[in-house]
């Protein structure tokens, strides 16, 4: 044996001693790695807090409500007169009052929305879009507030009280906080239905023209029909976020419940009726109080049930491509 | 597939043939124009909607004002007040207003504590008393100029025409009054500020581990199902039942914690800066963690690999490599989660954002106002003027939002990668 072969095999007796000890690849994981898996887990199960928290506060809040001698379920849902002052918990004016006004932000923001989002997606030039989407996007990232603004000093005077005249249009009114809902969430309905609808494939567009049919034919018997589960979506979206609006509604359809179907008189909504009451100062002992945890037990259930709809439109009625 | 799009009640099967053809086929084109007028008109009407808004605003924000004095400021001194020591003010105010109320200035600071500042401000408020006596919009003012002035001169005789930019700088500065002219941002402003930086505080590493967890270290069990459906349920929850779990965890629960009594602070409730931020912070959050799932998910596979490959340990791929690359994408959502929480005025008004704060807040457990709760206060006043600041203040708060959104796109043009 040659020095320099001895030099290289006492060189990898060595490395090998040292591998051995340092470098276990079957070892343990590191300690730091499990500190951070766990932080990192904490922070995504927070979330689960989140809700948690407003499960139990509202239903804590409601429980003490309705456990309160002035108050009971029947009444709560079978009366149509909200008066705390003098006792009388009837949930239907303001609920009533919630639905007319998103009826009619939906009547006002499906159509319009819808139509806008066939025209981006299948008239559109893809530059004119590249325009155009993100101009209309701006109108989804306003504040509410300002819609409330909106609401009160140009719908109303000018476009409400102008075409309807003075005496027939009360200054609050839920038409006027509809129609700008509707405004609001135009954007939304647009942009979630164009995403839908250019998410279906080239080759049914193409498939249709080949056929012989119109550029309208394709998008309205086609493309819609192909995307329709993204567009309910969409629109059960819109109608959640409707319900749950409160600036405009709280600006605009008046401050006070009442019950009633006529969209031109003014009636509290309840998201309307929680800022109010809340934004004063009340006392946390008093059934007010609890009364608005009430109502928004009923608001978070409609608005939860909105989603999970939603959710499960998109899962069932979903067409699959390629 | 003519039979389907026919018009009319032809039978099933019918094709039509020689003139016919021609027929059905303007018939058909003629339907397109017209569907294409309404879905192209849609559109007009929503960008429509956004003018007109913008239009009032402008139109609410600017205009002429007729100001009248109780007394011109020329016959109080022949040199300009501003000019004066504090003793020749002093003296004026003495003999302008009854000496009663005198005292009762002397007794609150006396005057010799009082800067001249605060002696000039009592004269213009109670000497002068500059009052607005009519506003008008911007249109107006620009179409209907003489028929303005008319009308001013004869019914205020004494007042003064001056056109008026209801944003300045002194409304910028300026805390909360209860006279329109007088009344500014600066301290909701401030108020803003205070709020974004402890939702950010709290929001943005949460979000971002929050959604380094579900893309990066979750697997497929029952608890990560349950926990990626709850963030999306929470992003759909309406904005006042934060505010509502604000009000009873924070501001009641919390409140000694909220409040500073903990600290040391005593003249405070829990509607403070605090519960504030804390409520936002659980608003945005669900946002942010999506923002970011979705910019970790772009980072390709094969980084991640190449990492592994070299021996990296899971965090360090995320800490080195995941992460620097989803940094523009989370950037962009952080700060659309930020101008959110900017615009979001429900949940502070039930967290209980005061209306009426003239001081500029200078701690976290002060009370508080920001810009949106003072749009919507101003709104709710009767008075063409309160109409003009509440559009001032939007002014402001949409020029904030433009700039934080313009910021985004260009983060994300400006850092965009393609694989």
């Amino acid at each position: 044996m040659n020095p320099m072969e001895q030099e290289v095999r006492v060189g990898i007796e060595r490395a090998a001693a040292v591998g051995g000890s340092a470098i276990n690849l079957r070892g343990k994981r590191r300690f730091g790695e499990h500190i951070i898996e766990t932080i990192v887990f904490i922070c995504g199960a927070l979330s689960i807090f989140t809700t948690t928290a407003i499960v139990i506060v509202l239903f804590q809040e409601a429980w003490m409500f309705f456990g309160s001698p002035e108050v009971n379920l029947t009444e709560f849902f079978g009366t149509t007169t909200w008066q705390p002052e003098t006792g009388r918990f009837g949930i239907w004016p303001l609920m009533t009052s919630t639905l007319l006004t998103s009826f009619i932000a939906l009547l006002v923001a499906v159509p319009l929305g819808l139509g806008a989002a066939i025209y981006l997606s299948e008239y559109a030039s893809p530059t004119a879009r590249g325009y155009l989407k993100p101009i209309l996007e701006v109108l989804a990232g306003v504040p509410t507030v300002v819609y409330g603004y909106f609401a009160l000093t140009f719908v109303t005077p000018v476009i409400l009280q102008g075409l309807l005249g003075k005496e027939r249009v009360e200054i609050y009114n839920m038409l006027s906080a509809g129609l700008t809902m509707g405004i609001m969430i135009l954007p939304l309905v647009a942009s979630m239905s164009e995403d839908a609808l250019s998410a279906v494939p080239r080759s049914l567009r193409e498939g249709s023209y080949g056929l012989g049919a119109t550029r309208l034919e394709t998008s309205v018997r086609v493309v819609v029909p192909a995307a329709l589960s993204g567009i309910l979506a969409a629109v059960i979206v819109a109608m959640s976020r409707a319900v749950g609006e409160t600036m405009i509604v709280a600006l605009a359809a008046g401050a006070g419940p009442r019950f009633t179907f006529n969209p031109l008189q003014a009636a509290e909504t309840m998201t309307g009726h929680i800022a109010r009451i809340s934004g004063g100062d009340i006392s946390y002992a008093s059934i007010q109080y609890t009364s608005i945890f009430a109502i928004a037990l009923v608001l978070f259930f409609m608005t939860l049930l909105l989603n999970l709809l939603s959710g499960w439109v998109v899962r069932r009625f979903r067409e699959v491509y390629e | 597939m003519s039979t389907t799009v026919n018009p009319g009640n032809r039978p099933t099967g019918y094709l039509p043939e020689g003139a016919d053809i021609n027929r059905n086929i303007a018939a058909r084109r003629l339907r397109g124009k017209v569907w294409q007028a309404f879905f192209l008109s849609s559109l007009i009407i929503g960008l429509l909607a956004l003018a007109t808004l913008l239009y009032t605003i402008v139109d609410d924000s600017f205009g002429y004002i007729a100001v009248q004095t109780k007394i011109d400021p020329e016959k109080l001194s022949d040199r300009p007040l501003e000019e004066l020591s504090k003793e020749e003010l002093i003296e004026i105010l003495r003999a302008n207003i009854s000496p009663g109320l005198f005292r009762r200035f002397d007794r609150d600071e006396p005057f010799s504590e009082r800067s001249k500042e605060s002696v000039l401000q009592l004269i213009e408020e109670r000497v002068i008393g500059r009052e607005v006596v009519a506003a008008y919009k911007l249109t107006e003012s620009l179409l209907e100029r003489d028929r303005i002035e008319a009308t001013v001169r004869e019914r205020f005789p004494r007042a003064e025409l001056e056109f008026h930019s209801w944003i300045n700088r002194e409304f910028l500065t300026r805390p909360m009054s209860s006279s329109p002219i007088l009344a500014g941002v600066g301290n909701a402003i401030l108020g803003s500020l205070w709020v974004i930086a402890i939702t950010m505080l709290l929001a943005i590493p949460i979000g971002i581990l929050g959604g380094v967890y579900l893309e990066e270290y979750a697997s497929d069990t029952w608890y990560y199902r349950l926990i990626e459906t709850n963030i999306n349920n929470l992003a759909g929850v309406p904005s006042i039942i934060y505010g509502i779990l604000g009000l009873a965890v924070f501001v009641r629960a919390l409140e000694a914690l909220t409040s500073g009594a903990t600290f040391g602070v005593t003249d405070s409730n829990g509607r403070t800066i605090l519960s504030a931020g804390l409520t936002m912070a659980l608003l945005v959050l669900p946002l942010m963690i999506i923002n970011a799932r979705e910019a970790i998910r772009a980072v390709p596979q094969s980084i991640r690999q190449a990492s592994y490959g070299l021996g990296a340990t899971k965090w360090q791929t995320v800490w080195h490599h995941v992460l620097p690359n989803a940094l523009p994408g989370i950037l962009t959502g952080t700060i659309l989660s930020m101008s959110r929480a900017m615009g979001e005025t429900a949940p502070l008004i039930v967290v209980g954002a005061s209306t009426f704060v003239v001081f500029f807040p200078d701690s976290v457990f002060d009370k508080f106002t920001v810009i949106p709760i003072q749009i919507y206060n101003w709104t709710q006043q009767p008075g063409a003027q309160f109409r003009s600041i509440a559009a001032a203040a939007i002014i402001v708060l949409l020029v904030t939002l433009l700039l934080l959104n313009a910021t985004a796109i260009l983060l994300r043009n400006r850092f965009k990668r393609s694989y």
